[in-house]
């Protein structure tokens, strides 16, 4: 996409978020609440859907102010308008659980400096229309969810040997506790990233030995 | 902004003031908004929360009432009232079971906070429930699983010294396999620092309350006719712990 031109709403505005440009996976953007947040499913399927809600609400909002922001106080505006959903999120999650809150803990304050959003408001929100950017920030907000459910599980299944509390593993099993203390994220989220590539990197050979079967040259080996 | 020599061109002070000034008003008020629907459900979760653990550190009890200590002795809790707020435990006719009390302590990572269950018949500690913490997974935080430790809690000798001003023997966490008097926290090996953590929550809280509470048994206990019969505190919500 090119920069400053209105995009046609497609499929892909909302698919590329949740594979091409995969905010935790491709773009590694939103570290904090990926590592802090992921030591259960439960507590990574919450976070993902608050910051879904802040990335949704703050980009149509952005957007339906894009033309009257003036530039200087771009930044300052859109913290305003994030940390105003992100306050909302609190409220509400206290409403839903008590435990759930008490598990998130200062992560959800945290969301107002997630770089997923004010990186979304400043390169597509502040330049896209109102329906481009709430389907863009959609699929962003399910990469996001997609990505950290992907680390919850497995450090679950593997710390406790449960997922949503529910348990998979024989009784026998010992679980790795380390999986839901801190390292364990980096663990996980690095087994996810190496995955990631080597998928991407296959892709992309896969596509030259196509281009080179089909007689154009391809770009030197 | 006035005091920026270089502000561009075409961009006046009023354009930021105006759209700064519109996006707080309008953050302000939907925070608002927020705030007031939520705010039944939050006090209400609250509540429950509180309940749940004063009925689990004190299963005999079917109703419970708030009071506050305050400097000038034992009040009905009620919003905005300063001093620290314990939870009297009546069983169905009204009879003083217990009392819930807050203790709070620094742990390994963050501060423990309990509530645990005090009994005036035996002056002892009968129940511990950890409110909040975060203690290590699977080391630290077995305070409050494991059923060993939790053992400790089952009678923990709580008395008050002869002039009523302290507890007669401080609680204290001893090194596992080593408790030998009844006012002993047998530590759990591996978790030390979390096992002192409650001790020392237990110890300080008991230490500043209980003498208070002591001078106020018998209005505590006048109070329970009265939590039976008042309706809304109706002993209805047991349920989960």
């Amino acid at each position: 996409m090119l920069p400053n031109q209105q995009e046609q709403v497609t499929l892909d505005t909302f698919l590329r978020g949740l594979w091409e440009e995969n905010p935790v996976f491709v773009m590694v953007l939103g570290m904090c609440p990926t590592l802090a947040v992921t030591n259960s499913t439960l507590n990574a399927l919450a976070m993902g859907l608050a910051t879904t809600f802040v990335l949704v609400a703050s980009g149509a909002l952005v957007s339906l102010l894009r033309k009257v922001i003036p530039k200087q106080v771009r930044i300052a505006t859109y913290i305003i308008i994030i940390a105003t959903f992100v306050t909302m999120v609190d409220y509400g999650i206290q409403a839903i659980s008590l435990d759930l809150y008490n598990a998130l803990g200062a992560f959800i304050a945290l969301i107002v400096v997630n770089c997923v959003i004010l990186g979304r408001a400043e390169a597509y929100a502040s330049k896209q229309r109102v329906g481009a950017s709430v389907i863009n920030a959609l699929g962003m907000g399910g990469g996001f969810t997609f990505a950290l459910l992907c680390l919850g599980t497995v450090r679950e299944l593997l710390g406790k040997g449960t997922i949503l509390g529910l348990h998979i593993l024989p009784a026998g099993f010992q679980p790795w506790v380390v999986m839901i203390l801190p390292p364990g994220g980096f663990f996980v989220l690095g087994g996810w990233l190496l995955l990631f590539s080597w998928l991407r990197q296959r892709k992309a050979r896969n596509a030259r030995k196509t281009v080179a079967a089909q007689g154009v040259p391809a770009h030197g080996r | 902004m006035n005091t920026q020599p270089q502000a561009l061109p075409g961009t006046p002070t009023a354009a930021m003031l105006r759209t700064l000034g519109g996006v707080a008003t309008l953050s302000g008020l939907l925070v608002v908004l927020a705030f007031k629907l939520t705010l039944p459900r939050i006090e209400e979760n609250q509540r429950r929360a509180t309940e749940r653990a004063i009925f689990q550190v004190l299963p005999q009890a079917v109703a419970q009432r708030a009071f506050t200590l305050t400097p000038q002795g034992l009040q009905r809790a009620r919003p905005g009232l300063a001093g620290e707020v314990i939870y009297a435990a009546y069983d169905a006719a009204g009879v003083l079971q217990g009392l819930a009390l807050p203790g709070a302590a620094q742990g390994y990572a963050d501060l423990i906070k309990v509530l645990y269950a005090y009994r005036p018949d035996c002056a002892c500690i009968s129940g511990v429930k950890v409110l909040k913490m975060a203690e290590t997974p699977g080391i630290g935080d077995r305070v409050s699983t494991d059923a060993e430790f939790q053992n400790n809690f089952q009678a923990l000798d709580a008395r008050l010294n002869a002039a009523e001003d302290g507890l007669a023997h401080p609680i204290v966490a001893v090194k596992h396999g080593s408790k030998s008097e009844p006012w002993q926290i047998d530590a759990i090996s591996g978790a030390t620092i979390s096992s002192r953590g409650m001790a020392k929550a237990l110890n300080a809280s008991a230490g500043r309350l209980l003498p208070q509470v002591q001078r106020q048994l018998a209005e505590l206990q006048a109070a329970g006719q009265e939590t039976l019969a008042t309706p809304g505190k109706a002993p209805n919500d047991r349920s989960g712990g």
